[in-house]
């Protein structure tokens, strides 16, 4: 096995060294031939690995393949950890890559970068499946921060574009604030554990808990909450969760494709695998599951309030995805690491679904992104319009779609839940399904219904995409429907994800409701009596109608009487004002000030130029010494003399 | 082996010296280049004897006056070696100035030969012989350019002060012969040795010892002939007194204080560190407002001798080791560096200021590049044999437990820093004073070349050398 692991993730990064570095000789059609070629490879072994493991039953496969590098007792190795929860991640990853390397084609058709563009998103695959399949910590940190900085090479694509150079720079900026958070919890695992290893460090998890930590004087502290609560900042970076989700709304100045694999379905739910794959940590710090659920509930929310507002449709699906990104913690939190991989899973499709269906309306369009200047694209893009309409169904949790399943399970999970801050966190989603339907079914109707505001001069040539956007489209359509449907039986309540995932006892959400789980079809006629957030998300969707298709006029009223509320919405809540004008601005002053007094003042004027001056004049009094006459000369030697013997004579 | 064979290199050398002398009254003046080539000659003849004759371990000859080691061997090839780098730098700046005369190398030869007999001496006189020996020899070679006055100056300057010197010294050792009875060096360790041997008139002699080492050495406040002599003597003098020298101040060093005196090793640490520091302080600080070369780099000596006498302070055999590794180093560095201002130097005009460095790079890349690695190891900077140089004897007074020494000789060897690096500024970011273009012969172009790229090969493989020292001494 180990060979097919190894090759499942360097013949990406073959791939993208030779996309990459060869790309002029091999031309356009070599580029996307070889990196498809190579994706579709890992894809197809990672459905193998997923058969094996989960059909087949396979052993869990953990060992490490090569050592870097042994400091005392520190081993520090690059190796692999396939269990369950790999699996699925490795071939979701590899799976909507493929669909977005054969989407990339039409997209990027005309761009002048399109072999680096290969590379990077080939080079995205090779670090994501590192991350995913790394069995200790350092690997784990190096695909982390390898996602990181092809993310910030992807936002900024268009380099020449100002508003993309300042969206990644933010995007790298605000990582570094979680990854710094990230980083210091795992220092604390290695300084507590002595390991990198993931066996070894959920080994001590038990006894971690019970030691306590001083980092403020006098203030004991749980060393497992705080190293849980620093990984959940790592978390909260690359998740996107408040607040530091600031980035993923402006990391939308990227194109469309890696907004779609990066932005909705693989790198941003990092964060979220990485605390399922710590569970055996986080289980036993409820003060950390606390802070995992308040954190994720306020996110679905607030952020979902969010996509109302917006007119850039690539932002309404990044608000989207912000929310859905909230759900998964919310799960995290509720101990139901299950649903929440679960849902990470169907958002995958059906999230990039949404984004390359939005992508391709932008293609269509001649890369116009505002909605108001679209409507009635419903008779010039039918597949589009299809598999949107698939997309938004899955996303809002329409009865039978996989959203539906994975969100119902997540909201259930959430009520059932005792974690400190669940109460809370179940209005939150709760609520959440109505805005989700409104939000999303105001872009539906906005684009594809009602009167078309488009441009004339681009109407007379609006047609369909070609094959290559919309057979990823469909490709991603099928399981958006399906998927749900077919494995929520054997994935959550089958015991699936038993061996890769921790739940204590008293925790254990999932297997309560799998008490009361007869099967899909049952599961979602009971959905029609029980839940009422089926009901919610309807008038959600009615809402929608109302407001953008029967009384268009309307909304505009309405944002004028709620003047307030809908300014701190379209200011999203001051978050980059603030980082802005308090935190950038603050540090630069305290940076110059520092600068000025601390470094040229004190450091460079005083002690360096300051010491030298003080030197430079000792020299020149000290060289007068030298006077030239021969009895001064004689004379210092026998005042030397004289010293000499006088310092023994004290010592005597 | 017979006395005689012990001391072959020192009696090939008086003959030698004859034969040059005889050879050199009957050339006419244009066929005075002879006289050049049997001096270096006879150095190689004189390194064959020495290591011809060289005996296993330490023996005495002469009723245990005189001794042969391979200690001294190994240094005495090395005084060879530089006094050849000396004659070869030398000889066109000589000819240029009409100083090609056969007393320079005559001279030279003597002072050779006096620093030959100190290396092996076994008794306190066999020492002073050999100190005087070569102190006259060098009080000539200041005065050798007679038409110049400051020449006539240094040169009587230095005759004084090295008489008191030599005074002092003399009465320190019939001190040490008074209260031992005994002027042989084994005899005196041994008497010390004894417990409770160490008395009052002891330590005086001691003390005026230490006058005599520190003046041969230049340690401040021994040092003012030092940069007046430096600076009067034409710059192959110069060239001479600022490098080979500095072997027979260690052996003078290392023959006395460490191996006879060594018991009282005690006594003399505290004498030397301050000695040491003073130097480390007046040698770096002063060098700094130095607008002459030569100066420069006698003040640079000075401060080099702070890190020399930290081996000795340490007292153990690694700081034995250490000084003599630091010394041998030294005179390469020495030897190059004066070499490059001897390069500097055309006919009617010595190359005497720093400003004469300005731009050497627009003139002459390869030879600024030299300069650029004799200044980097001066001042220490690594991969330079001068950088592990000063890190043998910090490690030296380290292990001795002497940190405050070693953070000031670091802290010092920083401020020095400054003044090598002011050299290396001049010559790449400055613009030329005058660009006419260096001329020298092959020969010194290479052997300069070679000087230079020698402690950078000594500074990669320092293991070569160190072992060497290892091995011989202690």
């Amino acid at each position: 096995m180990e060979g097919i692991y190894l090759t499942i993730v360097l013949c990406p990064l073959a791939a993208s060294i030779v996309a990459g570095l060869f790309g002029r000789q091999i031309g356009r059609a070599g580029a996307h031939s070889i990196t498809i070629a190579a994706v579709a490879v890992s894809f197809l072994l990672s459905a193998y690995v997923l058969k094996a493991i989960a059909v087949d039953g396979a052993a869990t496969y953990n060992a490490a393949v090569y050592r870097w590098a042994a400091v005392g007792a520190l081993t520090m190795e690059v190796g692999f950890l396939v269990d369950h929860l790999t699996a699925l991640m490795m071939t979701v990853v590899t799976f909507v890559s493929l669909c977005v390397h054969v989407y990339t084609i039409g997209y990027m058709h005309d761009d002048d970068g399109y072999q680096r563009f290969f590379s990077y998103i080939s080079l995205f695959t090779f670090a994501m499946l590192m991350l995913v399949m790394s069995n200790n910590f350092l690997q784990l940190f190096f695909g982390w921060e390898a996602v990181g900085v092809v993310s910030y090479l992807l936002i900024g694509f268009w380099y020449k574009r100002d508003t993309a150079i300042f969206a990644n720079m933010k995007a790298f900026l605000v990582n570094r604030v979680g990854d710094f958070g990230f980083l210091l919890g795992i220092a604390a695992l290695l300084m507590y554990t002595g390991s990198l290893d993931y066996v070894q460090v959920f080994g001590h998890a038990e006894r971690l808990s019970g030691e306590s930590i001083e980092i403020v004087s006098g203030m004991q502290w749980s060393a497992l909450t705080v190293a849980c609560i620093c990984l959940f900042v790592g978390a909260m970076g690359k998740s996107a969760q408040m607040p530091l989700h600031v980035w993923l709304p402006d990391s939308m100045e990227g194109p469309t494709p890696i907004s779609a694999l990066i932005h909705a379905a693989t790198m941003v739910t990092a964060g979220i695998f990485m605390v399922a794959r710590m569970s055996p940590l986080f289980e036993h710090s409820v003060t950390a599951l606390s802070v995992v659920i308040v954190i994720g509930a306020t996110t679905a929310f607030l952020t979902g309030l969010l996509g109302l507002v917006q007119n850039d449709i690539k932002r309404v699906v990044a608000y989207s995805t912000l929310s859905q990104l909230g759900y998964m913690t919310v799960a995290l939190g509720a101990s139901a690491y299950a649903a929440g991989i679960f849902h990470l899973a169907t958002h995958a499709f059906f999230k990039a679904l949404l984004f390359l269906a939005a992508g391709s309306v932008i293609i269509a369009l001649h890369h116009e992104q505002d909605m108001r200047n679209m409507g009635g694209l419903r008779k010039y893009m039918p597949i589009t319009y299809w598999t949107s309409l698939i997309g938004s169904l899955a996303l809002i949790g329409f009865p039978g779609f996989s959203g539906f399943f994975s969100k119902d399970i997540l909201i259930e999970a959430v009520h059932a839940s005792t974690t400190p801050g669940a109460h809370f966190a179940y209005w939150c989603v709760l609520i959440g399904v109505f805005v989700t339907a409104l939000y999303s079914f105001r872009m539906f109707f906005l684009v594809f219904h009602g009167e078309e505001r488009i441009d004339p001069h681009v109407k007379s040539h609006l047609h369909e995409s070609p094959w290559v956007v919309t057979v990823p489209l469909i490709a991603l359509a099928i399981p958006s429907i399906v998927i749900g449907w077919l494995t929520v039986g054997p994935v959550l309540f089958g015991g699936f994800f038993d061996e890769a995932i921790f739940v204590l006892e008293e925790h254990d959400v999932v297997g309560e409701l799998g008490a009361e789980f007869h099967g899909s079809l049952a599961f979602v006629t009971h959905a029609f009596v029980a839940s009422p957030a089926l009901y919610l998300a309807a008038a959600g969707v009615l809402v929608a109608w109302f407001l953008y298709m029967y009384r268009p006029g309307l909304p505009g009223q309405i944002s004028e009487k709620i003047d307030v509320i809908h300014r701190l919405l379209v200011n999203k809540y001051y978050f980059d004002w603030f980082n802005e004008n308090v935190l950038a601005r603050g540090t630069r002053c305290l940076g110059g000030g520092l600068s000025r007094f601390g470094d040229q003042m004190v450091i460079d004027g005083g002690i360096v130029n300051g010491s030298a001056r003080v030197v430079a004049l000792l020299s020149i009094v000290v060289r007068n010494l030298q006077s030239g006459y021969l009895y001064h000369y004689a004379f210092a030697m026998i005042i030397g003399l004289a010293a000499l013997i006088g310092w023994l004579v004290v010592e005597l | 082996m017979i006395d005689l064979q012990l001391a072959a290199a020192e009696v090939f050398m008086v003959c030698a010296i004859c034969v040059v002398l005889l050879v050199d009254v009957w050339l006419p003046d244009e066929r005075r280049l002879l006289t050049f080539r049997l001096a270096l000659l006879s150095l190689v003849g004189a390194a064959v004897c020495s290591a011809y004759y060289l005996p296993n371990g330490s023996v005495t000859a002469f009723s245990e006056s005189f001794v042969t080691d391979p200690a001294s061997a190994v240094m005495k090839i090395f005084a060879y070696l530089i006094v050849g780098l000396v004659f070869i730098y030398s000889r066109d700046f000589l000819m240029r100035a009409g100083l090609f005369k056969g007393e320079f190398f005559i001279l030279a030869l003597f002072a050779l030969l006096g620093i030959m007999v100190m290396l092996s001496a076994h008794s306190m006189l066999t020492m002073y012989l050999g100190l005087e020996l070569l102190a006259l020899s060098q009080y000539a070679l200041v005065a050798f350019d007679r038409d110049s006055p400051i020449a006539a100056e240094s040169a009587m300057k230095y005759f004084v002060l090295g008489a008191i010197a030599s005074g002092t010294l003399l009465y320190g050792i019939s001190f040490i012969y008074g209260v031992t009875g005994t002027i042989q060096l084994g005899a005196i360790a041994a008497h010390f040795s004894q417990p409770g041997a160490i008395t009052v008139p002891a330590l005086l002699g001691l003390a005026f010892i230490i006058v005599g080492v520190a003046f041969k050495f230049g340690a401040v406040p021994f040092h003012m002939w030092l940069p007046d002599v430096y600076q009067g003597s034409s710059t192959p003098v110069t060239l001479f007194i600022g490098s080979v020298p500095k072997i027979a101040a260690f052996a003078l060093a290392w023959r006395i204080l460490s191996e006879s005196l060594g018991d009282m090793h005690g006594s003399w640490q505290t004498m030397l560190a301050v000695l040491c520091v003073l130097s480390l302080v007046i040698g770096n600080i002063v060098a700094i407002a130095q607008s002459n070369i030569k100066r420069m780099l006698a003040y640079s000596t000075i401060s080099h001798v702070g890190f020399i006498f930290m081996g000795f302070i340490a007292g153990t055999e690694d700081g034995l080791q250490a000084a003599m590794f630091y010394t041998l180093v030294y005179t390469l560095m020495a030897a190059a560096a004066f070499g490059m201002v001897i390069l500097l130097s055309r006919s009617g005009f010595d190359a005497e200021n720093l400003d004469d460095f300005k731009g050497l790079n627009a003139r002459s890349p390869w030879f600024a590049f030299v300069m650029l690695m004799v200044m980097f190891s001066m001042a220490g900077v690594p991969p330079f044999v001068g950088f592990y140089a000063k890190l043998v004897v910090l490690g030296s007074v380290l292990d001795a437990g002497l940190i405050w020494l070693a953070i000031t000789g670091v802290l010092l060897a920083v401020i020095g820093a400054f003044y090598y690096l002011r050299v290396v500024w001049f010559m790449y970011f400055v613009d030329p004073v005058d660009d006419s273009p260096l001329d020298a012969a092959l020969d010194f172009r290479v052997v300069i070349s070679a000087n230079g790229l020698g402690l950078l090969a000594l500074g990669l493989f320092p293991g070569v050398l160190l072992d060497l020292c290892a091995r011989v001494i202690g």
